[in-house]
């Protein structure tokens, strides 16, 4: 039998093979160049099922060399084990290292979190999107949304976020909370939560967001003014964790995930950035 | 090679795939020979062939036996592996009356030329439980006895069957359209290395369809026919047989090179007359299908699916950016599977507006 090192030896380096590698980068390339715009792509089938993350992780084989450090992480968890096997495949088709540490990795592919420690213009963050259309749910035709994006029409977003505010008071978009990149494209900056929607705006790094299913591959480039959508009077908010700290680490400035003790019902808080948790636990030596 | 710590979700995979093995796999059974399911599960391994859009009945018997018969998980396997193979050549347009036919009928008209070819088919047999089944054993003996039993005897395996299309009947009095012919000369629109908009080029149409899953199709084509559109079309042709595959010969422009031939199933439907725009002639309409094995559910489906969409209308399956973007296997269920997936933060952003709204709503803030 054969082990499975050998047996990945039978694949192409990255799985797919060269010309379909070398179309998603010209596609990236057209990305960057038009921020926020979706550029069409064929995207492959991978043994990763759509949905899962197919979108992001071509854009990481497509991008990958020797010289990468690889982090896979999904809602903010390295252990998390989707992540393990998106970064077991990587690795076993290329062999690039691999990290944990957000600092040590050149490339950072993600589920619906931005890392907590500030990107550095040598990485590039890697989104999965499951659904890149912001205006799919205004709109159920891609025929009709291209149009609308052609025509920068954006009034039906708009009005959902005034009738929002009309009815409730305030927006309703959780994660996902759509932005306008650069004054002309709404994107949708894939599930993150609206903590992390302001990291987008003028930042030092590449972003790169890819929906395998869909097939689209859009970006934000470093520099680019990321807007959420939101009136004068009714400014964008972030999630409010009034205060709470990290029962492990004591982090308060960072998005905290709830969980209910089974044995006594309490409700404690703690980071969803699970590196950034090990991190300030290992520099205050309580590891 | 950096180490990563193995943590939790790593030692988690690795027992859930061993714990699925230990499911599927039996001591006092033999573990199952993908060729048994290639030659006894046929229509099966047809199916994800066609799904899975690689013809390769071996690799697709091994994909059932490793999923342990999920069909939606058998084609996901072929389409990933296909993801792995360049594509080098594009075939000429098959030559369908070139078929080496093995089935093939008409429910339009009593007398076809060539005559109805029931071929195999449990289409008007009783839906009995054969229990004789349940322990059967065969001598070769006894297959050679079933085969001299056949009608042509021993002979069936060399029957060389052509037939000309039926359609053509329709078509020499001027009663029956063409489609668009599909140019043999540019290439198709690839669905594998472009992704088509809508609405979509012909060639693309078909592949998604080609591709599409069989209960999927057969739903939005039964919608369609029952309310919910207005195809119901006749078959014209149902055939089923063995379609030489040539593509340009690499270095000889103009020459062709045959590489194999592949089991495909091909249906043209006959649909209701209106005024042919280019022609002015009051013709029917065809409606296609076509997919690689023995699949006739899926087949007819497609044609009808092919008219509907080019008719138009308000129907789903008379859209065609509903029916394309909703028949993929792959897709659909990976989609729907993902719900599976942990979605702890974007929930806690959820939690965070409906308290907050609660908040408002009780007069806070």
């Amino acid at each position: 039998m054969k082990t499975a090192q050998e047996h990945n030896q039978s694949y192409n380096y990255a799985f797919l093979d060269e010309p379909s590698k070398r179309e998603i980068r010209r596609k990236t390339l057209k990305a960057v160049a038009i921020p926020g715009y979706q550029v069409p792509f064929a995207s492959r089938e991978l043994p990763i099922a759509r949905g899962w993350g197919t979108g992001g992780l071509q854009l990481t084989l497509s991008l990958i060399g020797d010289d990468d450090c690889v982090k896979v992480i999904d809602q903010g968890s390295d252990d998390s084990v989707n992540a393990v096997s998106i970064r077991n495949l990587v690795q076993e088709t290329t062999n690039v290292s691999v990290t944990t540490q957000t600092e040590a990795a050149t490339i950072i592919q993600s589920r619906h979190r931005i890392p907590e420690v500030p990107l550095t213009p040598e990485q590039v963050l890697v989104l999965q999107v499951p659904k890149p259309e912001p205006l799919r749910n205004v709109e159920s035709s891609e025929k009709r949304t291209r149009i609308q994006h052609g025509e920068k029409n954006y009034n039906a977003m708009w009005l959902e976020l005034y009738e929002d505010i009309v009815k409730w008071d305030h927006a309703l978009f959780d994660a996902d909370y759509p932005v306008m990149v650069h004054g002309r494209y709404l994107m949708a900056p894939s599930p993150i939560p609206r903590w992390d929607t302001p990291k987008l705006h003028q930042s030092s790094f590449l972003t790169l967001l890819g929906a395998g299913r869909e097939k689209k591959i859009y970006a934000v480039p470093p520099y680019t003014d990321v807007e959420p959508l939101q009136f004068d009077d009714y400014p964008f908010q972030v999630e409010s964790f009034n205060s709470k700290a990290c029962t492990r680490c004591g982090s308060t400035d960072v998005f905290l995930e709830e969980n209910t003790d089974e044995t006594n019902g309490e409700v404690h808080y703690q980071c969803s950035d699970t590196a950034y948790c090990n991190k300030v636990l290992d520099e205050k030596g309580g590891r | 090679m950096a180490y990563v710590t193995v943590t939790g979700g790593q030692e988690a995979i690795e027992a859930a795939k061993k714990l699925a093995d230990t499911y599927r796999l039996d001591p006092q059974q033999p573990p199952l020979d993908p060729s048994l399911i290639q030659k006894q599960m046929r229509l099966l391994v047809d199916r994800i062939m066609s799904e899975g859009g690689l013809y390769a009945p071996e690799l697709a018997s091994l994909a059932l036996k490793q999923s342990e018969g999920d069909t939606f998980e058998a084609a996901f396997l072929l389409r990933a592996y296909r993801s792995t193979l360049p594509r080098n050549h594009y075939s000429h347009v098959l030559d369908m009356e070139n078929m080496r036919v093995i089935r093939r009928i008409s429910s339009s008209f009593k007398d076809i030329p060539g005559g109805q070819v029931l071929g195999p088919t449990y289409d008007f047999t009783h839906r009995l439980l054969r229990f004789d089944l349940m322990d059967e054993h065969l001598s070769r003996d006894d297959l050679s006895a079933l085969e001299e039993s056949l009608p042509d005897g021993v002979e069936w395996r060399d029957k060389n069957l052509t037939f000309t299309k039926v359609a053509g009947i329709l078509r020499d009095q001027g009663l029956l359209g063409r489609n668009p012919a599909l140019s043999d000369t540019e290439p198709p629109f690839d669905i594998t290395r472009e992704k088509y908009t809508s609405p979509a080029p012909r060639s693309a149409r078909l592949q998604a369809l080609a591709r599409g899953e069989t209960g999927a199709m057969m739903a939005l084509a039964y919608s369609s026919m029952r309310g919910y559109g207005a195809v119901h079309p006749t078959i014209g042709e149902l055939r089923v047989g063995y379609a030489p595959v040539c593509i340009p010969h690499p270095y000889q422009e103009g020459e062709s090179v045959y590489v194999g031939e592949t089991l495909v199933t091909e249906v043209e439907t006959i649909n209701k007359f209106a005024t042919n725009e280019e022609s002015g002639e009051v013709e029917f309409f065809l409606g296609y299908g076509c997919c690689f094995g023995q699949n006739e559910l899926k087949a007819i489906s497609m044609a009808i699916l092919d008219r509907s969409i080019s008719d138009g209308g308000t129907a789903p399956a008379e859209d065609e950016e509903f029916v394309l973007e909703h028949i993929d296997s792959i897709e659909a269920n990976g989609f729907v599977s993902h719900l599976k997936l942990p979605h702890y933060v974007t929930f806690q952003s959820k939690l965070d507006r409906i308290r907050a709204t609660k908040e408002k709503q009780n007069g806070g803030e």
